[in-house]
């Protein structure tokens, strides 16, 4: 499985890696691959304010559909536009061409609570 | 083949395995004189008396053939072409389950992908899904579908003219979330003006059940505006003439399908049909069957969108629909494509025209007076003596003339709701008339 290392992970395989100010996220290899071909990811509105742990979309692939959730709290500046006419983006390059959502996220501290690449990384092999 | 599989030393294993000798004893606590009670039933019959009996009892039915027909509050009297039933009741199609596999039911997906076609070309709608129980049923899954869209927002608003039992059906299906349920007087358009963010959905009746048609331009734009849904729960026999909710900017529409080629069968069943927006559907529930290519190229239907269902999306899916309305739908489908779209465009003038030319008789009467005159195929009319005892006593001269509103609003005792489609003769039009006017002169 590929790991980004400059991002910290929720056990649910959403990542979280800072960019400048905010924060950008996706789901990790390990997700897209236990995903399978991935057909429509369901993306929030920008503005909209979440909670860490809470729903920020769905992703479905041929054989599952599955809640998306936040690493950390925040607000959303930008969505992945890309994903709408290629969702398998997400299969290709879950940490880079396949970003899903940016925020600023409301408590910068969170992001010490997340697991660390080899943390997850251990997690995620257990599965 | 058994129905039961269970063998005699299956069910003694069972026995064994509870603790219990018998299966009698299964059933000690129902006192033994309730247990085995004497029936006291007649001698068997042969099968010639069999029928008379049956046929006697059948024929003190009065059937809406058999009388001159004014009623309709939900369920309509239109004619059925004999192609309907003949194509239906083929041994390929007739079944109570639908069968989804498509390796061995292309007929019966192709069936539906085109109830679908025809359905979304009639509602002006990107999708249609493969339907479900019943009018009622569908408007509610479309009201939990918005609610599912934007779970935040709280407030449904519902016309106070909409059928008391699909406001029964909507009360049920809603019990279990957190959402008030407004009822608005008069037109939508006016409700739609005041809407705020707490607002999820409105629903246009289009007609009311009181027949009445609103004028539903601008209102989607003030729903929108608003953030919220316009449901739109139509007359499928009525968009033959007038303009799609679909063109009016409706994101669901929703339609009881009996109209379309099925009997009324005393209330059931029914089909319920549900449109939706392109940018909706990955909300809706339902089965859809989508067209498919195989590697060689060849045409074939398949169910597609599964993802939003509940066997993959488990408690997170927005409805536990899994099945739909099989036979019944098949029914419209071959309605729709044995009438065409001319051929339900002539029905729904046929309504018109008739509803209109008895509404006006009527409305000469003393006493008796119209309530609207934009309406499609059913109107209310004032009537000088209570509804309930005019239409008992029509009925006894074999004209049902229509829906005593006192059976849903108790205190509105003298207003009668009548309903003329295709199938009322202006002899039978022309029998109500007089027929009304000779009971309350």
């Amino acid at each position: 499985m590929n790991i980004d290392k400059n991002a910290h992970y929720n056990a649910s395989h959403e990542w979280a890696r800072k960019d400048g100010t905010e924060i950008v996220t996706g789901i990790s290899d390990h997700a897209q691959h236990s995903l399978g071909d991935i057909v429509f990811v369901e993306l929030p509105e920008v503005g909209k304010v979440l909670k860490k742990g809470e729903t920020f979309g769905v992703v479905e692939s041929v054989k599952a559909a599955s809640d998306l959730y936040m690493p950390m709290g925040g607000t959303v500046t930008a969505v992945n536009e890309a994903l709408s006419g290629d969702p398998a983006l997400v299969n290709r390059e879950p940490f880079s061409g396949g970003w899903m959502i940016k925020y600023t996220a409301s408590s910068p501290a969170e992001w010490d609570g997340l697991l660390s690449p080899e943390s997850y990384q251990a997690e995620a092999a257990k599965e | 083949m058994p129905f039961i599989a269970n063998s005699d030393a299956d069910r003694e294993a069972m026995l064994a395995a509870i603790g219990v000798k018998s299966v009698e004893e299964l059933f000690e606590d129902i006192p033994s004189a309730k247990r085995f009670p004497e029936l006291g039933l007649p001698q068997g019959l042969s099968e010639l008396e069999v029928l008379r009996e049956i046929e006697s009892l059948a024929a003190k039915n009065v059937s809406a053939n058999t009388c001159a027909w004014f009623l309709g509050a939900g369920a309509y009297n239109h004619f059925i072409p004999s192609v309907v039933p003949a194509l239906a009741m083929r041994g390929e199609f007739l079944s109570a389950y639908t069968p989804y596999q498509p390796e061995v039911s292309q007929g019966t997906l192709q069936a539906i992908f085109e109830y679908q076609s025809m359905a979304a070309k009639l509602f002006g709608m990107d999708t249609v899904n493969a339907s479900h129980y019943d009018g009622a049923t569908a408007l509610a899954e479309a009201v939990l579908m918005a609610h599912a869209s934007a779970s935040s927002r709280t407030r449904i608003m519902i016309p106070a003219a909409l059928h008391p039992e699909y406001k029964d059906v909507l009360r049920l299906y809603l019990s279990a979330y957190s959402v008030e349920i407004e009822e608005y007087r008069g037109d939508p358009m006016s409700a739609a003006t005041g809407l705020d963010a707490g607002t999820c959905c409105l629903v246009a009746s289009y007609p009311d059940f009181e027949g009445r048609v609103h004028d539903l331009a601008g209102v989607a734009d003030a729903v929108h505006a608003a953030g919220a849904l316009f449901i739109v729960h139509a007359d499928p026999v009525m968009l033959g003439l007038f303009k799609s909710p679909g063109e009016m900017g409706a994101d669901l529409v929703t339609a009881e399908g009996q109209s379309l080629g099925n009997a009324m069968s005393y209330g059931g069943p029914f089909l319920g049909m549900m449109g939706a927006t392109q940018k909706l559907v990955r909300k809706m529930p339902g089965r859809i069957v989508g067209q498919a290519f195989d590697h060689e190229g060849r045409r074939g239907f398949v169910l597609t969108l599964s993802a939003r269902e509940q066997h993959i999306r488990r408690e997170k899916a927005v409805s536990n629909i899994c099945s739909n309305q099989g036979l019944v739908m098949l029914m419209t489908t071959i309605h729709l494509e044995a009438l065409g779209k001319q051929g339900l465009k002539a029905v729904a003038q046929l309504c018109w025209n008739k509803s209109h030319y008895a509404a006006g008789l009527i409305g000469k009467i003393p006493g008796f007076s119209v309530g609207t005159d934009t309406f499609f195929k059913e109107f209310v009319v004032k009537t000088p003596r209570p509804a309930a005892e005019i239409s008992r006593k029509l009925i006894g001269r074999g004209v049902v003339p229509g829906l005593p509103l006192s059976r849903y609003y108790p205190e509105r005792t003298h207003e009668l709701l009548i309903c003329v489609t295709e199938m009322n003769t202006k002899t039978q039009i022309d029998l109500l008339a007089s027929s009304l006017a000779e009971v309350t002169r």
